[in-house]
């Protein structure tokens, strides 16, 4: 396993409780009240694409559903409404792990950022079909902030994972 | 090659495939929001997980508190002399009516029982801090710090020193959620203070309000202000709840479109006051439609008003 597959640099295996905390913790995050500011990312959409990409054996659409029911309870939100779209997101974000982690993390973070533009556009879909009304353009800023973040996120997440770097120049990687 | 009835043992267990998961998840989630959209059927699902959410919900105002907490600290002294000399002007400006109420509201009852009227309810309510705005930004809700042990209940009308602000939509048991007014499935029914004329306001969004289905010939002007009619047996009659700021009479529509403000700090947030239930409206005489569904207390009155 590796940060990107051009890296040089082998990780550590996963640990399962570590996927869990850091879960947990964007939801904490999602939970601070910032009311209406926009640029907020959601912090549970960013870890759970994270983990689908990857580690997608062990992150996947189940969690993702779980997370969206925690987060339309507390968003005071309708049932459902996160659920569908970071099921959706986890699929995505799961089936685009073979290719995007063959480019550099920028590139990673284009890729990644449709992903979130989509989850929002389903959440205002399902919204819109139940006659609420439209947040306003400046919503979608926090799915450009989450892909800002995808850069220091994947560091900060694999901090676990890496190991001291000895150089062999025996080694064929 | 497989032997027929025996496939050959796979590597790895993956479970379903991926798609099959997809539709699973993508149905269930569907069922969810239809129930939850249609039929209101999942409030017990809800409040049992906002039960064991709200610790760590509580945690997470910490760092908003302190910072809030900080800001305070840091409040010069000359603003806050200047606020308490205005809370005291205030005060003294609103003493002659207070002294007063006493006296007026003995004379009202005194005339209305000589006049044989049913006597007005006696208003009582509970204080509440609005603690943060719900983060969802598809409607208009904010969250006070009083629930189901505190004697709220849903339906409840809450407003601040000025005006209505809302009404509670959902009660957990130490918070509540409250739907603004601004909302666009709020609706209130209202009348003109200055002629009495009767309508239902409704929340479009954007912080404004709309006065619904007056004719375009209706007599409503720039500035009248609008209280609550209390015909829906929610609200007390007589709150102020908004100010008319733009009457718009197209005789291409066979109804007037009339902007109107909140009087009320709807989208500020401080101290709010929880009005206790009323008592239920006598019941309907019988020859109206006996079809017409009675609104159950607590559930919040949507796009119709009782005339």
């Amino acid at each position: 396993m590796q940060p990107t597959h051009s890296s040089r640099r082998i990780l550590l295996p996963v640990r399962n409780w570590f996927i869990a905390l850091t879960l947990f913790l964007a939801l904490l995050l999602n939970l601070i009240p910032f009311g209406r500011l926009p640029g907020i990312p959601d912090w549970v959409a960013l870890v759970l694409a994270f983990w689908c990409v990857h580690q997608p054996l062990k992150v996947g659409m189940a969690a993702g559903f779980a997370l969206g029911l925690a987060m339309d309870v507390v968003d005071a939100s309708v049932m459902g409404q996160h659920a569908l779209a970071y099921v959706l997101l986890a699929f995505a974000a799961a089936g685009l792990s073979r290719r995007v982690l063959w480019f550099p993390l920028a590139q990673q973070a284009l890729h990644v950022l449709p992903l979130f533009l989509g989850m929002q556009l389903v959440m205002l879909a399902a919204r819109m079909l139940g006659g609420a009304e439209f947040p306003g353009v400046l919503w979608f800023l926090s799915s450009f902030t989450a892909a800002l973040l995808w850069h220091p996120v994947t560091y900060l997440l694999l901090i676990p994972q890496f190991r001291p770097e000895d150089k062999d120049v025996h080694r064929p990687i | 090659m497989s032997v027929v009835g025996h496939a050959p043992p796979p590597f790895f267990k993956r479970g379903p495939a991926p798609l099959v998961r997809l539709a699973f998840f993508v149905s269930l989630s569907l069922t969810l929001l239809i129930a939850d959209l249609r039929f209101h059927t999942l409030e017990w699902a809800r409040l049992a997980v906002a039960t064991i959410a709200w610790p760590l919900q509580r945690a997470t105002w910490v760092p908003i508190d302190a910072a809030g907490d900080f800001g305070t600290y840091l409040t010069r002294q000359s603003s806050l002399l200047k606020e308490n000399e205005n809370l005291r002007r205030g005060k003294l400006g609103t003493a002659n009516l207070l002294l007063r109420q006493q006296h007026l509201e003995q004379e009202n009852k005194r005339l209305r029982a000589l006049l044989d009227m049913r006597a007005r309810q006696p208003v009582e309510g509970r204080i509440a801090e609005i603690l943060y705005a719900a983060r969802d930004p598809f409607s208009r809700r904010v969250i006070i710090d009083k629930g189901i042990q505190h004697g709220i209940r849903a339906g409840q009308a809450v407003v601040d020193d000025v005006g209505v602000i809302g009404q509670v939509a959902r009660v957990f048991p130490l918070i509540a959620e409250v739907l603004l007014l601004t909302d666009k499935d709020q609706a209130i029914p209202v009348e003109v203070q200055r002629n009495g004329l009767r309508a239902v306001l409704a929340g479009a969004g954007a912080g404004m309000m709309e006065l619904r289905f007056l004719a375009a010939n209706a007599e409503v002007q720039v500035g009248d202000v609008l209280v609550t009619s209390g015909l829906d047996g929610v609200y007390l009659p007589g709150l102020p709840v908004a100010r008319v700021v733009k009457v718009d009479r197209d005789s291409a529509y066979s109804f007037a479109r009339i902007t109107c403000a909140p009087l009320a700090g709807v989208e500020r947030h401080g101290l709010a006051l929880v009005l206790g239930e009323r008592t239920a409206l006598p019941p309907r005489p019988d020859d109206v439609l006996s079809t017409v569904e009675q609104p159950s207390r607590g559930k919040r009155v949507k796009k119709k008003a009782r005339p």
